[in-house]
């Protein structure tokens, strides 16, 4: 019997692994190959090492010309199929060659993905997906100069990577917030970044390209925001889309990619496909793992009878760069039912997270620290109940020491010169001698008596282990004390490590202070925030989504899910065309209530979420801004009518408080900050139940502080007198800028000042003559920053998603 | 008894929807609140609290879960129950993203 003729369309990997499970079971089939490119088959996941230098295309080629002569493969190399006729059973090759098939296997792969900007056809842009791609990067960066990837995913680090290697300036443009986000989460990604910008790569995340700049050859990339990146090579490596143009033509069943049922068959029953032009059970794959597996069902199949199906499974991601440990597998999305076992070592600069759902592994995102992914995989795709060892799980395999494992084994592992507090130099031998001798019990008596974890504390853990190791029993973990679930870590720890280790994003406080949670929680994130604006002025960006609504779309929510709406009026002081303004506001919109507010100014409520940057443009053209009368900032600047009309007044009391509120306004806090200023010790504006009040005498200014008329109520105390209108003003800035940079978020004033002292705060702010002058400046250089009207940059169109629905649905009338 | 089949509705791209916030779609007098996660997971809640009828849509969107704005409850984002000692649910909708294009089950 002669024997059948199997045609392959595509000579890479899933085809070459296919064939060799093949000639292991039948030889029932002689083969032609068509090839487009020209060259055998070669492993494509390699070329990363190629490009870096590390492989030559020698050491990557899978199948050499031998191979396909001892199984007498016909391969017609640079060759292209152009039609495929099912009738007939026969392909036609662009040479116009002719070859009839019994069964025909498509494996034509995948296309990079082009942005088409302006552009994009210029010589020097270049995708990355074959040797010639791989070898044209690298003459590219012998002539050195800056290469731009646009792409922060598995292909476009890869690159990066490798043109740095090169010895070439790297920027990596990336669109979304933090690298390879589909394998990675957050918390890995920052973590990526920080070792990729530690070897002198350029990242920029929420980078737009908007065209590619050149006029003959790329010479630079210009981004939506108008920044330009000089290049001289451009590599694009958005993704891929499978190449289904032939199978498309030939009329067979195509979505994503060609769609196959399990055995890996097209609609036609004589044409299988594998690789990544394939789609099946609804998905496309790129990674190497399941386009193998295709290749052993098609395989079992074209010999003959089989059962063998194509069955998803979770595929481990790795990048391929030298150093940079990340791995990552399954689903690790959040979801109901989940749960996050996060291990952050910021010493080694470690992450390791497991998700668990019911009782077991669904997902790990792990980095630095790999050697337990194979093992996390496993127990995902044995579906095996952790609970026994859910405490030591996030430790490792080395630390699963059969029934009952001792969750502090890790600790009493330790040789007794282990140092645990590193700030100190503190042994665990030290600490638990001290224990022993003293009789110590508490974490504050270990503190006071070894000086562990009395600094920056992140060893804190640590040192309780070894209290419960040395005490055992008698050792009750003390009640956390931390700021939220999410940390062990006090308000006051998190804001001295923010300084103390120059922590400047929300990730890098989480990585290097070892939060417990992958994102953190209402209670932190918003804290967090704060203390960055409030630390890293002109440096930190505001992250949004991190702010309660409020602050978000600077309106106060209001229970019927409406906002109210309050214009600043510096020292209470308005004019009849604000008024007018303010009215026909009212009228346009049909705001309900209209009311004045406590302090001095109008307040407007129940204005609906759709009218409010229409409100705000209408009051912006009237000269009026934000009242910020939802901040955890300044809010309102009191007065009494001073000295230009009361007979009593003794000083401006009205000009002072325009002016101290044009100096505030803007401010964030950690909590809301009122003032009020009083011409007279008859203290008409109420001065001494305010954060800050001034009262005018005769002599001078009254600064009076801590005072509070809400759930609490307490008078002011005296901070002291000052000359001159001048002196007001750097006071109330340096005690506002200390307030900011030692205040725990959301605590007033008067509580800040009950914890810090009311003498320490004088000495700071009015005794040393030095420090006030030091805070007040630091004050004035982050108002720099923060005095832009929110109001106004809502009207120029920013964050406009905040303030529509992205869909309107008008329901027909039913019958 | 009417049975009523659902209907997949685009809503529009997913980049709309800001990562860790919401967009609300308006269908006739009910809001629905579409939810984005920092791992760009979509979810579809009524845009109204079990518990003050509080708009979910502003709240703080954390691990699978967003918090209500008016009085803190927390609420999960794939089933719209209530979290933590807190008792109620909030109406869930089917929701899927097809070539960045999210489309909600109505």
């Amino acid at each position: 019997m002669s024997k059948k003729h199997l045609v392959i369309v595509g000579n890479g990997m899933a085809p070459g692994r296919m064939l060799e499970h093949l000639f292991e079971v039948t030889d029932a089939y002689d083969v032609t190959i068509f090839n487009a490119e020209p060259r055998v088959n070669y492993d494509r996941i390699m070329l990363s090492p190629v490009l870096s230098g590390e492989k030559t295309y020698a050491d990557i080629i899978i199948h050499g010309e031998g191979w396909y002569e001892e199984h007498g493969i016909t391969l017609h190399q640079g060759e292209k199929i152009t039609e495929i006729h099912r009738n007939e059973r026969k392909v036609l090759s662009e040479a116009g060659r002719e070859v009839a098939y019994d069964k025909l296997v498509i494996a034509t792969g995948s296309n990079p993905f082009i942005i088409p900007l302006p552009g994009h056809d210029l010589p020097g842009v270049l995708a990355y997906r074959d040797l010639d791609d791989t070898g044209a990067m690298i003459d590219a960066s012998d002539k050195g100069g800056r290469a731009v990837v646009i792409g922060g995913g598995l292909l476009g680090l890869e690159a990066a990577a490798g043109l740095k290697q090169r010895g070439m300036e790297v920027t990596v443009i990336h669109l979304m917030p933090t690298l390879m986000e589909r394998q990675l989460d957050t918390a890995a990604g920052y973590l990526l970044q920080r070792e990729l910008e530690g070897r002198g790569i350029e990242v920029l995340c929420e980078a737009n390209t908007k065209q590619i700049l050149g006029k003959d050859r790329v010479e630079g990339v210009e981004l939506a925001d108008g920044r330009v990146i000089d290049a001289s090579l451009v590599v694009m490596a958005v993704g891929i889309r499978p190449n289904v143009q032939l199978a498309q033509e030939a009329g067979l069943e195509i979505n994503r990619g060609i769609v196959t049922d399990a055995t890996m068959k097209t609609s036609d029953p004589n044409i299988y496909s594998v690789g990544e032009c394939v789609e099946v059970g609804g998905l496309v794959y790129g990674l190497v793992a399941p386009l193998y597996r295709m290749a052993k069902v098609a395989a079992d199949h074209l010999a003959g009878a089989s059962e063998m199906a194509f069955a998803h499974a979770e595929t481990p991601t790795k990048l391929k760069v030298t150093g940079c440990d990340l791995y990552s597998v399954g689903d690790f999305a959040e979801g109901d039912g989940r749960e996050d076992i996060v291990l952050r070592d910021a010493m080694r600069g470690t992450y390791k997270r497991v998700i668990l759902k019911d009782n077991k592994i669904i997902g790990a995102v792990l980095y630095g620290d790999v050697a337990d992914g194979g093992w996390y995989n496993e127990l995902l795709k044995s579906g095996e109940d952790i609970s026994e060892m859910r405490e030591t799980l996030i430790f490792g395999q080395a630390y699963q020491g059969g029934a009952g494992a001792d969750p502090l084994a890790a600790v009493a592992n330790l040789a007794d010169d282990a140092e645990i507090c590193g700030c100190n130099g503190i042994t665990k031998g030290t600490i638990m001698a001290a224990i022993q001798a003293k009789g110590l019990t508490t974490l504050a008596d270990v503190r006071a008596h070894t000086k562990a974890s009395a600094s920056c504390g992140t060893c804190t853990g640590l040192v309780e282990n070894v209290m419960a190791l040395t005490l055992g029993d008698a050792f009750q973990l003390p009640a956390s004390e931390g700021m939220c679930p999410c940390t062990p870590h006090s308000h006051g720890h998190v804001r001295r490590l923010i300084k103390a280790k120059g922590l400047k994003s929300i990730p890098a406080v989480m990585q290097a202070l070892e939060w417990t949670t992958p994102e953190g929680c209402a209670k932190c994130r918003p804290a967090l925030n704060y203390y960055l604006v409030a630390d890293w002025p002109g440096v930190y960006v505001d992250d949004q989504q991190s702010r309660f609504i409020n602050e978000r779309v600077h309106a106060n929510i209001q229970k019927d899910g409406t906002y109210s709406v309050v214009p600043r009026m510096f020292g209470g002081i308005t004019t009849p065309d604000e008024l007018r303004a303010i009215a026909d506001v009212a009228d346009k919109y049909e705001i309900p209530t209209v009311k004045v507010t406590g302090g001095q100014r109008i307040d407007l409520l129940g204005v609906k979420k759709e009218d409010l940057i229409p409100v705000w443009a209408d009051l912006n053209a009237a000269g009026m801004i934000s009242g910020a009368a939802y901040a955890k900032g300044l809010r309102t600047v009191k007065t009494c009518v001073g000295s230009d009309w009361c007979r009593f007044g003794t000083q401006d009391s009205t000009g002072l408080g325009i002016k101290l509120e044009h100096y505030l306004w803007g401010a964030w806090t950690p909590a809301k900050l009122k003032l009020a200023v009083s011409g007279c010790p008859r203290n008409c504006a109420e001065s001494t139940c305010k954060d800050i009040g001034i009262v005018c005498v005769d002599s001078g200014y009254e600064v009076l502080y801590g005072g509070a008329a809400g759930l609490h109520i307490q008078g002011t105390t005296k901070l002291g007198t000052v000359p001159s209108e001048e002196d007001v003003i750097e006071v109330v800035g340096a005690l506002t800028q200390y307030y900011r940079e030692t205040g725990f978020y959301l605590e007033r004033i008067y509580k800040w000042a009950d914890r810090l002292g009311y003498d320490h705060i004088r000495e700071v702010i009015l005794d040393d003559l030095d420090q006030r002058k030091a805070y007040n400046a630091r004050f004035a250089y982050a108002q720099s920053f923060a005095q832009v009207d929110p109001w106004a940059e809502f009207v120029s169109g920013k964050d406009a998603h905040e303030f529509n629905p992205i869909n309107i649905r008008k329901l027909e009338a039913a019958e | 008894m009417n049975v009523q089949a659902k209907t997949w509705v685009s809503i529009g791209p997913l980049t709309e929807i800001p990562r860790q916030g919401a967009r609300c779609v308006k269908n006739g007098d009910m809001s629905i609140a579409v939810f984005r996660t920092s791992q760009d997971q979509v979810f579809a809640l009524e845009d109204k609290c079990p518990h003050k009828n509080g708009p979910l849509s502003q709240g703080i969107v954390h691990d699978g879960c967003v918090t209500c704005p008016l009085h803190n409850w927390v609420i999960s984002l794939e089933t719209g129950a209530a979290q933590g000692a807190d008792v109620g649910q909030t109406a869930t909708f089917e929701i899927k993203i097809k070539d960045g294009i999210v489309l909600l089950a109505l």
